[in-house]
């Protein structure tokens, strides 16, 4: 059984057909890759998928469940969580509290219990801390616990939202280019820890990225959009060789080339 | 103990302002002094205990020896104690959860209108039977059903609203606050609910359970020496209630869930949090508070009408808690304070000086401008009536310079 199943998923904006009929499946423990040119609807299709968006068409299914019209803090609580393209941190919030934020719905403390303070109110939040604080060990932020996230350095904002949705205890993690800006080195070792993340921390991954490094690096399946449709699938190998893939990015600069090199 | 030092100059700075108080029960000075020595509390170094145990000295002790010698420093004090409530009370709508709230006074009239119709003969008018005013023992049942009663519209006002973000709320809930005010004005007719603008009056009075105990101690007090007090105590008790539910919540997942809200809806749904279902408790708990503060003005005044409830309250109260900075409960518990200083106190104060200047006779003689008497001052010169324009300039500066408020947010959390 696949993890997620998506089948002829459409996304229309009045006449702009954002997503027409993706269809793609996801096995556990696998890695996945969305790559595809500006406006492919990478994007588009991880709003879909999170519950931003409601497709027109189509059926997503995680674990055997309908995802379609479930709103996103459903989904979340299903466990599939996600990282944001422009960083979408709660600014005025301590980097902890970020944190925190991601277990909501993990946290089960009721308003009663928290007006009288029970014990067990007590020790949940005890729990819920110490998990934060290993989650922002395992992401290098430690010791920056207590600042206010837009303190942060941008690469160390990346770092938080993986370190946040993880909070959430996702099976299936969604990453919108999590390497966006970073240099050599720090995509390099955020790879180590996709890696890493993998059958300790969630079941899949699936990313979307620019940085053929990264993409070929650490796929085991890369999904390829063009103009809101899936036009090619596979191994990445396989798909760097595709005909369509390689005309899709022509112009573009050739993706290809530079990544043989 | 480590810090004995600044804790005994504390204590000394405390008294003095306290005795100077008693000596001069007339002057505004002495009481400003006194009410200073709370915020040089907070603001002190010593222990945290240490300032526990110096504020209920303040609170519990002087201020009522204080209020004694001149009823109207508790009246100020009384009055203070309600603005701080309604200020904690919106912080958590406007400061936590970031939703502009131009109509908090609804829930106000709410809570002050329950108590007033039923403690009072007004619910004769609809129900027969002559059941009304209800005895004074029903206070407190009505405290708590005001809760209720403003946790339910809240919610009820949530329900279709919160769909609406920034500007687009702000306006609504505005609306919501003149309908409630129209609704209370105008159903005197076809059956007599609240006695339109005429108010209601008398209401009763919260029940003095412990006179006995009094009169066993063999103390003394007059019904009109012992209210005011009764009332202080009780508002006291009521904003401790407050801050304690505030801090819990903030500290809570439920307050970080607000917090998150605030600063991004989309990450915050994202990330498992039920943006809706937060929302509407958010708006619920700053309404049960403003409503149960609603019983006991109602109760306090023994008339309301209403006057009291316009939207200019709804722009004080929210003008108190973005003061004292939002999502700060330090900050509207000291920006509802000054602000409440301000304008009973100081421009009063200011006003009565002026007057006496006017009536002394006195001639001002400046070297070049020639003489002046000062009997002939302007009435407009007035500050207190200029309240409103003190108001929007200290509003305007404080954009200017400080626009995160006197006492914003901490960035560390409490142990």
């Amino acid at each position: 059984m696949a993890l997620l199943e998506l089948r002829g998923v459409s996304k229309r904006f009045g006449g702009l057909h954002a997503l027409t009929r993706v269809s793609m499946q996801l096995e556990e423990g696998m890695i996945a890759s969305l790559i595809g040119p500006n406006g492919a609807g990478k994007t588009t299709l991880f709003n879909t998928l999170t519950g931003i968006y409601r497709p027109d068409e189509g059926e997503m299914r995680f674990l055997d469940r309908s995802l379609v019209g479930l709103k996103p803090e459903r989904i979340t609580g299903a466990g599939i969580s996600r990282t944001f393209q422009n960083i979408r941190l709660f600014s005025h919030m301590t980097v902890l509290d970020n944190v925190l934020v991601g277990m909501h719905a993990r946290l089960k403390t009721s308003l009663p219990a928290i007006l009288l303070s029970l014990k067990g109110v007590y020790e949940k939040e005890k729990g819920a801390r110490h998990r934060a604080m290993e989650l922002i060990e395992l992401t290098g932020l430690s010791r920056r616990e207590n600042e206010w996230a837009h303190q942060l350095s941008y690469g160390e904002q990346r770092r938080l939202e993986i370190a946040r949705a993880l909070a959430a205890e996702p099976k299936l993690l969604l990453l919108d280019e999590p390497t966006a800006g970073m240099s050599t080195s720090e995509a390099q070792s955020l790879m180590a820890l996709f890696k890493e993340l993998l059958g300790t921390h969630v079941k899949a991954i699936l990313l979307i990225e620019h940085n053929m490094r990264v993409v070929m690096g650490i796929s085991d399946c890369v999904h390829v959009l063009d103009y809101g449709e899936k036009i090619a699938e596979g191994h990445p190998d396989v798909v760097r060789q595709d005909p369509r893939v390689i005309e899709a990015y022509l112009g573009q600069g050739s993706w290809v080339e530079h990544a043989r090199s | 103990m480590k810090k004995v030092g600044p804790a005994i100059g504390l204590l000394a700075a405390i008294l003095s302002s306290f005795l100077l108080a008693v000596y001069f029960p007339q002057s505004l000075f002495a009481f400003l002094l006194f009410e200073a020595s709370l915020i040089a509390i907070y603001y002190s170094s010593v222990q945290r205990h240490v300032k526990l145990w110096l504020g209920t000295l303040v609170l519990l002790w002087l201020m009522p020896i204080l209020g004694f010698i001149n009823g109207y420093y508790l009246e100020v004090a009384i009055q203070i104690g309600i603005f701080v409530a309604l200020a904690l009370g919106l912080n958590i709508v406007v400061g936590f959860v970031g939703l502009l709230n131009l109509g908090f006074v609804a829930f106000y009239a709410i809570g002050a209108y329950l108590w007033a119709i039923f403690g009072s003969p007004q619910a004769n008018q609809f129900i027969a039977g002559g059941l009304f005013p209800l005895s004074p023992n029903w206070f407190f049942v009505f405290l708590l059903l005001s809760i209720a009663v403003g946790a339910l519209t809240g919610t009820l006002l949530g329900l279709p609203v919160l769909r609406l973000r920034g500007d687009y709320l702000a306006i609504v809930t505005l609306g919501f606050a003149e309908v409630v005010r129209a609704l209370v004005n105008n159903l005197d007719k076809p059956v007599n609910l609240t006695n339109g603008p005429r108010g209601i009056s008398p209401i009763t009075k919260p029940p003095l359970f412990f006179q006995p105990l009094l009169e066993f101690t063999g103390l003394k007090f007059t019904e009109a020496q012992l209210y005011p007090l009764y009332f202080y105590f009780l508002i006291l008790a009521m904003v401790c209630v407050i801050v304690l539910v505030t801090r819990r919540l903030e500290d809570s997942r439920i307050g970080r869930a607000w917090k998150a809200i605030r600063e991004d809806e989309v990450a915050a749904a994202a990330m498992g949090v039920p943006v809706v279902r937060m929302k509407l408790l958010g708006f619920a708990v700053g309404a049960s508070f403003a409503s149960a503060v609603g019983v006991l003005f109602a109760a306090k005044q023994v008339f309301i009408n209403p006057e009291s409830f316009t939207f200019m309250e709804s722009i004080g109260v929210l003008a108190m808690v973005i003061l004292g900075g939002m999502g700060s409960i330090p900050g509207a518990v000291l920006g509802a304070t000054g602000v409440t200083v301000l304008n009973l106190q100081l421009l009063k104060g200011l006003s009565l000086w002026l007057n006496g200047l006017r009536q002394s006779g006195a001639v001002l003689s400046l070297p070049l401008l020639g003489s002046y008497p000062l009997s002939q001052l302007p009435v407009q010169f007035e500050p207190a009536k200029y309240e409103r324009m003190v108001f929007g300039l200290i509003l305007i500066l404080m954009m200017i310079f400080r626009p995160q408020g006197i006492l914003p947010a901490r960035q560390e959390r409490r142990k």
